[in-house]
């Protein structure tokens, strides 16, 4: 296959014109680490937007930054950083699950997965903080939706609409985002040894709570114990934590309320500031999914959900799981199977609601089943019907999403 | 009507109303058909009173089923559907057109679940704003958005503007609260899109629903998502010899970590009209007022209201008051949300709602100062200052029908004004027909063109709402092109 890495978005245009012209399949990508996600691409040409890099706007006091596309997300952080900001949607970093590289991600793929990290429950999603986009179809069109300013409602949302389509519409050039302060400190509630169902019952009874928890997570025995933290790695426990983030006045306070809330469910234990800030960014890295090639789901649901889909899915497999968004959002590894248990997984899902995503599996598994979600017929002729408005040639990342799409 | 916003009726269906309204009587039940002269006046307008026009018939269902019915029906006769909530629209979203029925979702007001421990609610969207809170407040929780028009508007209409409110700084805007939505399309098909969970499988059609402007369907249920309240909120006045300090003193504040749940900001006018009907308090030979709100323990408030404190007094306020009572921080609010129906009472007036960045506020106001008085018109703004949302209001004389050109004139130019410093048209009141025209001082017409052809996905007849958001002559143009 061809590579290509226009330095320019006309450059960028070009090529999706010729290529819209010539009916001929691309694949879009940023610096491709999580090129493995979705159903095998088949294409003559990858494009690249790993050279339309660099920030383009920051206004700390307006809260919002700009950038080209294929800027590194970890250049944007470290912007950020410098100015005690942060993207407060915490993007979790795919790559080493994938076996790609750490911290190599760009922040246009960000926006095109719109996966977010534990702060989710409170903060909003990537889709919560794009602010606007520029971006070209698949006829080789440019256009901007949205804008750089918190508040518009001018027109249709194609924010909204590009963001999470996983270059299926449109290939993003440049991305307008809201930021937020960094918390002046953060400290962290433990629990150990739940199972399942109290532990989500004991995250979702802290977001019940009035003192902004900003991460509630689950992880089973197992997952725990690939943490890279030493002391949480060897509890040899099923780990329930709740982060609570704020000015270093308010989080003594705010911790011993929420300590009262949870008290029920068993022994507290407290995290300082640094050992939370090293558990947190452990989670947005992902490790507990690393080192393993074993097929890999995401699910999304109703958190108190969560341990019932768990539970139903062990009768068929055996599998390990993590609870993110105090139970909506769990990662499950499952052993190595023709469908990596997709059949009996969706069955599930249908039943409880909410959808899965198969996120690692050898390519014959990804081109044999539906990787993403599939949707109901009526929702999937509607979204025939937006892809053929941004993409009138089938030609970006043709087949990633759905078979027929 | 000031000026022609609609295209002339189909007068085929005009004489067909008899007709018609026997036949939407047969798919709803009793009482859901007003056909009647006196009964269809009420629904002649919107919020944005300077437009009416006589509709059809109205149907006000009771369920999802009935929606559907009554869509079905005017899909297969081709006729248009005006969707409606409470009718509050600021920007003619819910006009009528003679050859059209509008459907409201007034009657569908149920509270159909609430889920503490999921923190959400699911509603029939023609429950009003405040009544989302009212139902999950005795829980502690509350719904987040809050337009000033809470206590009428309804969540359907919400939906359908993506609205935001004063607090939008800390907690988003409709599209960042609303989860799932049972979705009625316009030849009477019923979708669910979304649930409880928290991201979309698929595209995120929920994304672009929000905000489309009653122009992709009729959205009859909805999970929102539920906040558990924080401990208590309390507000402080800032008075200020400037707007440029005003909003200086914005910056700084941002600038510090602190994420006020509010920062409201009026200038003088603003703060004389809203004093007078609220006496709130506010400082009367200030500028510019900030009202700042925190949220925490008392003793957290009391904290961050202090820092908020020290970073102000370098801008050396002339006021500066920390409300000191619930019946206090009442007041202060009520004299900023109820800013609208004061301003009402002494004159008639068009609400702006461009979006700015706040930088680039005392330039700006200024030169809105300079559009009215050059339009012999005069302004008073409200502005939230934490998210660039700018509110305009120009007062003129609705007799007149010169002066009510004039003030047209004005917003168009004040709105021109917002884009062109890098902000939009609308920051959560819509396009509606207010701003239709307007859409080409933001969007080139291959952007208009790529949003119109979305709504062709869902509504190939464009029988939904179709005088609205884009300017009617970009239509026929893009129905004649897409259609070869």
């Amino acid at each position: 296959m061809n590579n290509a890495r226009p330095g320019s978005e006309r450059e960028l245009q070009r090529l999706i014109m010729d290529a819209a012209r010539a009916e001929m399949p691309v694949e879009v990508i940023g610096s491709g680490t999580k090129r493995s996600v979705g159903r095998p691409v088949n294409s003559g040409l990858a494009i690249s937007t790993a050279s339309l890099s660099g920030v383009t706007l920051y206004e700390p006091t307006e809260l919002v930054m700009g950038a080209r596309a294929g800027t590194p997300l970890v250049d944007i952080e470290q912007r950020l950083a410098d100015k005690g900001q942060m993207l407060a949607f915490e993007p979790i970093d795919l790559g080493p699950v994938l076996g790609a590289p750490a911290n190599s991600g760009t922040i246009g793929a960000v926006f095109a997965t719109n996966f977010s990290g534990s702060r989710r429950v409170i903060a909003g999603g990537a889709r919560d903080h794009l602010l606007g986009i520029e971006a070209i179809t698949g006829a080789g069109q440019t256009f901007r939706g949205g804008g750089r300013v918190m508040k518009n409602v001018t027109g249709y949302d194609l924010c909204r609409a590009v963001c999470g389509s996983w270059g299926t519409l449109a290939v993003m050039t440049g991305v307008t985002f809201k930021v937020l302060p960094r918390p002046e400190r953060t400290g962290t509630l433990v629990l150990l040894g739940l199972d399942d169902r109290s532990g989500v019952e004991a995250l979702c009874a802290a977001l019940g709570t009035p003192f902004e928890v900003s991460g509630a997570v689950h992880l089973q025995a197992p997952f725990a114990a690939r943490l890279r933290h030493a002391g949480l790695a060897a509890t040899q426990n099923a780990i329930t934590a709740v982060r609570i983030e704020n000015f270093a006045s308010s989080l003594r306070y705010r911790l011993d309320r929420l300590k009262d809330a949870l008290r029920a469910f068993g022994e507290i234990h407290e995290l300082d500031d640094a050992n939370a800030l090293a558990f947190w960014s452990e989670l947005r890295q992902l490790s507990p999914l690393q080192g393993s090639t074993a097929p890999l789901w995401r699910l999304s649901t109703a958190p108190r959900s969560g341990p019932a889909v768990v539970a139903a899915i062990t009768r068929y497999m055996e599998c390990r799981a993590w609870y993110d968004w105090s139970g909506g959002l769990v990662w499950v590894e499952v052993l190595d199977t023709a469908d990596a248990g997709a059949a009996d997984i969706r069955r599930v899902i249908a039943h409880h609601g909410g959808h899965a995503t198969l996120i690692r599996a050898a390519p014959a598994v990804r081109a044999s089943i539906d990787v993403f979600q599939p949707l109901e017929p009526d929702l999937a002729a509607i979204t025939r019907g937006i892809k053929a408005v941004f993409d009138p040639k089938d030609i970006l990342n043709r087949g990633r999403l759905l078979a027929d799409l | 009507m000031s000026m022609n916003v609609l295209p002339p009726p189909d007068r085929a269906i005009v004489a067909r109303r008899d007709s018609i309204a026997r036949d939407l009587a047969r798919l709803v039940a009793s009482g859901g058909v007003i056909a009647d002269e006196d009964g269809r006046r009420a629904f002649e307008t919107d919020g944005l009173t300077a437009y009416r026009c006589m509709p059809l018939a109205v149907v006000l269902p009771r369920t999802t089923e009935e929606v559907s019915r009554v869509l079905k029906y005017a899909h297969d006769n081709s006729i248009t559907v005006i969707p409606r909530g409470a009718g509050t629209s600021l920007c003619g979203g819910a006009l009528p057109a003679e050859d059209a029925i509008v459907v409201g979702v007034s009657r569908m007001n149920r509270v159909l679940d609430i889920d503490l421990e999921n923190r959400t609610a699911r509603v029939e969207t023609g429950i009003t704003n405040l009544g989302i809170s009212g139902a999950v407040q005795p829980h502690g929780f509350f719904y987040a958005p809050d337009p000033s028009s809470q206590l009428a508007c309804t969540l359907a209409g919400n939906i359908a503007m993506n609205s935001g409110g004063a607090h939008c700084l800390k907690y988003g805007v409709t599209t960042n609260n609303v989860l799932g939505v049972k979705m009625v399309l316009v030849d009477g098909r019923v979708v669910e899109i979304g649930g409880a969970h928290l991201d979309a499988s698929g595209y995120d059609l929920l994304g672009l629903i929000v905000g489309s402007e009653g122009q992709f369907g009729i959205v009859t249920e909805a999970t929102v998502r539920i906040l558990r309240a924080a401990e208590a909120a309390r507000p402080m006045l800032l008075g200020f010899e400037s707007s440029e300090i005003a909003g200086r003193c914005v910056s700084a504040i941002i600038a510090s970590g602190i994420i006020p749940v509010a920062i409201e900001f009026m200038d003088k006018p603003a703060i004389h009209v809203c004093e007078a009907f609220a006496k709130a308090g506010y400082p009367l030979d200030a500028e510019a007022l900030l009202i700042v709100e925190v949220e925490g323990s008392e003793e957290e408030i009391s904290t961050l209201l202090a820092r908020i404190v020290d970073i102000a007094k370098p801008f050396r306020p002339m006021a500066m008051r920390v409300s000191q009572s619930p019946e206090e921080s009442a007041a202060i609010w009520r004299g900023r949300k109820s800013a609208f129906g004061a301003l009402g009472r002494i004159s008639d007036y068009f609400c702006m709602d461009g979006t700015i960045p706040l930088g680039r506020l005392p330039e700006v106001l200024t030169r809105i100062g300079e559009i009215c008085a050059g339009h012999g018109l005069k302004v008073a703004n409200i502005f939230h200052a934490g998210d660039g949302n700018l509110h305009p209001l120009i007062l003129f004389n609705a007799n007149d029908p010169e002066q009510v050109h004039r003030a047209e004139e004005a917003g168009a130019d004040i709105l021109k004004l917002c884009v062109e410093v890098g902000g939009c048209l609308t920051g959560e009141h819509g396009v509606g027909v207010e701003k239709r025209d307007l859409m080409t001082s933001q969007f080139t017409s291959g952007e208009l063109a790529l949003q119109m052809r979305i709504k062709t996905v869902f509504d190939p007849q464009w029988l939904l709402n179709p005088h609205k958001v884009f300017p009617l002559e970009n239509r026929e143009i893009e129905h004649q092109a897409w259609e070869h």
